[in-house]
């Protein structure tokens, strides 16, 4: 399963849930797989996608918030975890892409082909932990999570995409991103 | 001198409803009552940065954040500020203690203590300076820079200004 599969995967399963998406190749998969107003795409800020989310979450519990985050961005910023963890918002589902690498700036390797994010997440205190590698397993995971009390963490391990980086840049501006995302909340 | 529950209450009052941030002595007090008062939600936050993104996310949820801060956190999220606030309109009011004030402080204080309202100059940030009378005017300056302007803008603490 490459980023592409995973993401259009996830994002078909979707209804109105709020999705906060990591800079570089996830918010731009995303863009590109199932643009929605009810999508954030972080353009920079490399690292606070869950911290941005945690924000939303803890200010809007009525609506559930999924985090699209990366190995590289969730490593940037682990100390986030443990605030999910010891805050618990029960709708927070924080779902990791995980290629090994910083796939934006060309497959740079980052730690998580020895680390096990997973294991970070259940120590941080999150509810649910899953690591998945297919996706058959990918669908009914997110269908069993979407539908519980999180916070839950989904580690997706995906492929590395070789070559040229094909997809577009999300066409929104800044302020579009946001006004239409705030547009989805209230 | 300003007692820190009467400095809170300002806040409130003005308008701000979603408080996070790290740790200074200098507002020690502040974040306590923050704590502790029914009326107000402070979230520890790990990093600078980290309450930065989330008070990012209260922002769009419907909030009027405030950021707690050490001036020392400015350099933390330099990045935050102006790859997140500053180009997406994502304001909050960015509280910092000034320590390193005129040069009188610990090493580790001394070049931020110079730098850090010029810093804020350099990537655009708005900031005043609070002394004991001008705290409630400058609280509400800053809430209507929130709700206007769209942007971050901060209020510098120096010691001895809060309990």
């Amino acid at each position: 399963m490459n980023c592409c599969e995973a993401v259009m995967t996830i994002t078909g399963l979707l209804e109105d849930q709020l999705v906060v998406c990591a800079n570089g190749i996830i918010s731009r998969e995303t863009f590109t797989a199932r643009d929605r107003v009810e999508n954030f795409y972080m353009i920079g800020s490399m690292g606070l996608a869950s911290s941005i989310g945690l924000g939303v979450a803890l200010s809007k519990q009525s609506r559930m918030v999924v985090i699209f985050d990366g190995d590289g961005n969730l490593l940037m910023n682990l100390g986030s975890l443990t605030m999910v963890g010891y805050l618990r918002p029960r709708n927070f589902l924080h779902i990791v892409f995980d290629n090994e690498a910083y796939a934006s700036t060309g497959n740079q390797p980052t730690v998580s082909n020895v680390i096990a994010l997973e294991e970070i997440a259940k120590s941080a205190g999150y509810l649910y932990v899953k690591k998945v590698t297919d996706r058959e397993d990918l669908i009914q995971e997110v269908n069993k999570v979407l539908k519980m009390e999180g916070p839950s963490f989904l580690l997706v391990k995906i492929s590395r995409s070789e070559g040229k980086i094909d997809i577009g840049r999300v066409t929104h501006s800044p302020e579009q991103i946001k006004d239409r995302f705030m547009s989805a909340l209230h | 001198m300003f007692r820190s529950e009467d400095f809170a209450d300002e806040l409130i009052d003005a308008g701000f409803d979603f408080f996070t941030g790290v740790p200074c002595t200098i507002i020690g007090n502040l974040i306590g009552n923050l704590t502790n008062r029914p009326d107000a939600t402070y979230i520890p936050a790990v990093r600078e940065d980290v309450a930065v993104g989330i008070a990012a996310g209260a922002y769009v949820a419907g909030k009027i954040p405030v950021v707690l801060m050490q001036n020392s956190g400015i350099g933390q999220c330099l990045n935050a500020l102006t790859s997140l606030n500053l180009i997406y309109g994502l304001p909050c009011l960015l509280l910092v203690t000034w320590r390193g004030f005129k040069g009188n402080d610990a090493p580790e204080h001394i070049i931020m203590g110079k730098t850090c309202d010029k810093i804020l100059d350099t990537i655009g940030i708005a900031y005043h300076s609070i002394s004991g009378e001008n705290a409630k005017e400058l609280i509400n300056v800053s809430y209507r820079h929130v709700l206007e302007k769209k942007t971050p803008v901060a209020l510098f603490l120096k010691k001895g200004v809060l309990d």
